[in-house]
């Protein structure tokens, strides 16, 4: 059980998608306009991973090795399509916004280094909590990133559309600072998150003596 | 002929696929650190690209749509891309190895690039005609390999400055592609 909890926390800090690993940068980059943007996409590609990393581990007897890359992408491809259809069907609002980059969920490197580093090896309970910790880490990082340009950018918290425009929590006279929602705001907000991020591990790893 | 060239500026300056529809991005900071390497992926960029788009064009306009299967698209793709990427690897290793040499390691990459799919995607979705889709993909994998080399031979020079502890690495990287990304966009409302 102790195992367990371990495979999904690490997700949450120690190899936490954007930022430990560096993969999947181009959803994290392009959607994280709005915070639920960024969760929407997030809890896509959860949806993708969770269900990818189990049939890979499920079926990790039969897959003849010289043929696993091929057949990993098959099977992420098909649940790809699944989250494709049923967000055209049941957010299409959000389907809308994030356009292109549901599709090419299936080129996001964390579904397949998942698969190739960690289910294709463990049994389908250890790939599930794996699958979950990632996702869950993946989606809360495009939450953070995306409610951080949207708050810079917008002066709102939580904006979906016109009927749910979220909250304004900034001061009235506050200037929106629209280089956050640009395509440079993005790679800068990521790069001093990620920055701040390294920043904390220092310290922690200081006040532990070097532990 | 003006409209192409409209439409190659377009590509590679005002919507560069890297820098502002985001597409490629891992590559993009992972084989940035040396000018070798980022000549090498963006030369096996354009070369996959250019027949990706072409490829998957044809496919979905004489399989996928006839056969009304157009939801697949995703899976059909993706398998066309991986298929390719296998085939063309093993051809330019019989035919001329010293391309293999060059582009050798780089190609099996390729095949998770987000930016073939990417532009696979776009070229259907925004319903341009063959020829239109093979210069588009064209265009758009030497707006790949324009902002890859700019960004390494930045990164080159870090190498003989000082940079604070925390922004050691990828978190520098970031911010100067997006120094990058916006002198790119002072190309906007060219087209």
């Amino acid at each position: 059980m102790a195992s367990l909890r371990a495979e999904f926390t690490k997700g949450l800090w120690q190899s936490l998608p954007p930022f430990r690993l560096v993969l999947g940068l181009c959803p994290t980059l392009a959607v994280t306009t709005t915070g639920i943007n960024g969760m929407g996409m997030g809890l896509a590609t959860t949806f993708v991973l969770i269900f990818s990393n189990l049939f890979v581990s499920l079926l990790r007897r039969f897959i003849p090795t010289q043929v696993r890359i091929a057949s990993f992408i098959v099977i992420i491809a098909s649940f790809v399509v699944i989250v494709e259809l049923l967000m055209q069907a049941y957010f299409y609002q959000l389907f809308t916004v994030l356009g292109i980059f549901i599709p090419l969920i299936v080129v996001n490197c964390i579904i397949l280094g998942r698969a190739e580093a960690f289910a294709s090896k463990n049994n389908p309970i250890r790939s599930l909590a794996d699958g979950m910790g990632i996702g869950l880490g993946f989606t809360l990082s495009l939450l953070v990133l995306g409610s951080i340009r949207e708050l810079l950018g917008a002066g709102t918290l939580l904006y979906y559309d016109a009927a749910r425009p979220g909250f304004h929590i900034m001061w009235a006279s506050f200037e929106p600072f629209a280089f956050m929602l640009k395509p440079p705001g993005a790679f800068v907000a990521l790069g001093i998150l990620l920055a701040f991020m390294n920043l904390i591990s220092q310290i922690q790893a200081q006040r532990g003596g070097g532990r | 002929m003006g409209e192409f060239l409209l439409l190659m500026i377009s590509a590679i300056l005002v919507n560069n696929i890297l820098l502002i529809r985001f597409l490629g991005n891992c590559p993009f900071l992972g084989v940035s650190k040396s000018m070798d390497t980022a000549t090498g992926m963006g030369m096996a960029v354009i070369f996959v690209l250019t027949l990706a788009g072409m490829i998957t064009w044809l496919v979905h306009h004489y399989i996928l749509v006839p056969l009304d299967l157009t939801y697949l698209r995703t899976i059909a793709f993706i398998l066309v891309i991986a298929t390719l990427v296998q085939f063309v690897e093993m051809v330019i290793q019989k035919t001329a190895p010293p391309l293999y040499e060059a582009l050798g390691i780089y190609l099996p990459l390729i095949t998770t690039n987000c930016a073939v799919l990417g532009v696979a995607i776009i070229n259907v979705d925004e319903g341009y005609d063959l020829i239109t889709a093979i210069f588009f993909s064209f265009a758009s994998a030497c707006g790949f390999a324009l902002a890859l080399v700019l960004m390494a031979g930045m990164r080159e020079r870090f190498a003989l400055v000082e940079i604070p502890k925390a922004f050691e690495g990828t978190a520098i990287g970031l911010i100067t592609a997006g120094l990058i990304a916006l002198a790119f966009s002072g190309f906007m409302g060219l087209v």
